[in-house]
């Protein structure tokens, strides 16, 4: 009997440890796939595109000549975008956010809007840019503006911060609500004090990655009309606009070959400034966590 | 003389019987009954607890012990689909009346739960987040310091009150979340089984702790150690499930009398540890 059973548990940490090995060298696979596809890429573009990349290529207007061509108006076009959308889409989602956890009354009504924010998320971007071009460029008059793009753009990425804050929101622990309102706070204090400073972290991460999609989406921009050759700066949100992604879409889609290679430094230009914007929304978000111990 | 041994602690009456002075009465239910949803935690509990005194709830798991307390500071009425019927009273007032402010009855009655619940903070802003909520304007360096004192945890965190409160022990917790709820200076503590979670030690400092915020507060306990109950409580009230699952009070006495001569059979079962 003894010795069946050490055989057994012989059998069964060998067993284990295959097992526990296979699992640990399998998802290092999918963790070096992913990577290195993303080094090919990043090395081919850099290759094509990085000798591009120089200060008269950012600080010139697009042009019909490739070697004076850069790309100035859109890179502050995204700018522009960029802060507007965030402006608008921050606020509104963390506070659909905050009334659909802390305020909202769970009903069926409360229960069929939650589902759709979330399935808002999975729309086309295509469906967005229609919906901004019949409510906001045409029945409000706001033209094709970087005010109208940047509205439309945050419908978009609205549902994907109201789905991470509510998450981030949810992950407070009970026992803090209770802390807190037991020590007099008021609803609002509760939530302002307690629940969002140790929900923020959460909730700038997925904003962090819902602002990373809008820098590079093209299509509902392009369905609002946002144009392709802008040849001044934008000064306000009324004015017109072109953003990074659409100029190198226009670049690619020329036939000269240096054009393409335009597009290329476009795109290392375009991860940049991606990597600059999660990196300020990084440190902001570190900070918070540092206060939260 | 009669005399009864639960554990090590061997309970007797005292010499004299102290002379049964009117109490003040500073808390009171009548007839309360609570529901969560159909299930019922409560049936009409009727029970007036006195001002400046220890008061224990004791009972088996399940007979509404935490439902009880957390009625007296409207914490349940959070919960999405309870009801309460019957009153509860503080200082004579019905705090269900539908004029008063939860949040003035909670100022004036604090709670302190079963696991220590900082928060993710710095020690000092635990202390001074109720002064803060509640727009009291004292000196806030010096409201740690007597809150912490007070807690019996000053000694320990002097050195670092900008260390967060999540760093401290599970002990050290449970003094900061009651120093943090003496800093509004309410009247009453509400104190829902403070020690489960701790260790032997921490649970005397604890206990120590409430004999003497005692001389200042109304502190209402509940434990499921019969021998926390008979060292740190002034009376006590014994809680069991009734027949239509919702707690009922069996007996609620002086401390003493009620652990050496209970008047009721199902008592005397449980504290003797025939039953729960
Ligand atoms: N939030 C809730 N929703 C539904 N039922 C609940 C809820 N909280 C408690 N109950 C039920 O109410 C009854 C009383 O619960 P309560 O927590 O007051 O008991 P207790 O005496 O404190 O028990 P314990 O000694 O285990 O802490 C139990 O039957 C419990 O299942
Ligand atoms: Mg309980």
């Amino acid at each position: 009997m003894i010795t069946l059973g050490e055989t057994g548990t012989r059998f069964h940490t060998i067993y284990r440890r295959v097992v526990g090995r296979g699992f640990a060298t399998a998802t290092l696979t999918a963790t070096l796939l992913g990577v290195v596809m993303l080094a090919v890429l990043m090395f081919d573009v850099f290759r094509d595109g990085a000798h591009e990349v120089d200060g008269d290529f950012l600080t010139s207007y697009p042009s019909r000549f490739p070697e004076k061509s850069g790309l100035r108006s859109a890179l502050l076009g995204t700018a522009w975008m960029l802060g507007l959308t965030a402006a608008m889409a921050f606020p509104i989602g963390v506070g659909a956010a905050i009334y659909m956890e802390e305020y909202a009354p769970n009903n069926w009504l409360t229960r069929v809007i939650q589902i759709n924010i979330a399935n808002l998320a999975g729309v086309p971007s295509v469906v967005y840019g229609l919906l901004g071009l019949g409510v906001f460029v045409r029945a409000m008059e706001l033209g094709r503006s970087v005010l109208a793009g940047s509205m439309t753009m945050s419908l978009l990425i609205l549902p994907l911060i109201i789905v991470a804050s509510r998450e981030a929101i949810r992950a407070v622990p009970d026992s803090l609500r209770e802390a807190s309102l037991a020590l007099g706070a008021s609803r609002w204090q509760m939530v302002s004090r307690t629940v969002l400073p140790s929900a923020m972290p959460g909730i700038l991460t997925g904003t962090i990655l819902a602002l990373s999609r809008a820098i590079g989406e093209t299509a509902p921009l392009i369905t609002i009309g946002a144009l392709t050759y802008i040849a001044f700066d934008p000064q306000g949100p009324m004015d017109l606009f072109t953003v990074l992604p659409i100029q190198i879409f226009n670049w690619v889609s020329l036939p000269q070959k240096e054009f393409h290679s335009l597009a290329a430094g476009g795109i290392v230009v375009l991860l940049v400034v991606l990597l600059l914007s999660n990196s300020v929304a990084i440190l902001i978000r570190n900070r918070f966590e540092r206060r939260r111990y | 003389m009669i005399g009864l041994q639960i554990g090590k602690t061997v309970f007797r009456a005292p010499e004299s019987e102290r002379p049964e002075a009117p109490e003040e009465i500073i808390l009171s239910t009548r007839n309360l009954s609570f529901w969560y949803g159909e299930k019922q935690a409560l049936d009409g509990i009727s029970m007036e607890i006195p001002v400046r005194q220890v008061t224990a709830i004791i009972g088996p798991s399940g007979c509404g012990k935490s439902t009880y307390l957390r009625c007296f500071n409207r914490m349940n009425e959070l919960i999405p689909g309870s009801n309460l019927d019957g009153s509860v009273e503080y200082r004579g007032r019905d705090i269900n009346d539908g004029r008063v402010d939860p949040v003035s009855i909670r100022r004036q009655i604090g709670m302190v739960f079963q696991k220590p619940n900082p928060f993710p903070k710095s020690i000092y802003d635990n202390i001074v987040f109720g002064a803060k909520v509640n727009g009291m304007s004292a000196d806030m360096d010096e409201l740690v310091e007597t809150s912490l004192r007070k807690a019996a945890l000053w000694d320990e965190v002097k050195n670092d009150l900008k260390q967060s409160g999540l760093a401290l022990s599970g002990g050290q917790q449970q003094r900061l979340c009651i120093a943090r709820a003496l800093a509004v200076e309410p009247e009453v503590i509400l104190m829902d089984e403070p020690c489960s979670a701790l260790d032997p030690i921490a649970t005397t400092r604890i206990e120590d702790l409430i004999r003497t915020l005692r001389e200042t507060y109304t502190i209402v306990i509940v434990t499921h150690n019969m021998q926390q109950a008979a060292r740190v409580s002034d009376k006590t009230a014994f809680f069991t499930v009734g027949e239509s699952g919702g707690g009922e009070l069996v007996e609620f006495d002086e401390t003493h009398r009620l652990f050496t001569t209970p008047s009721d059979p199902r008592t005397e079962a449980y504290i003797t540890g025939r039953f729960g």
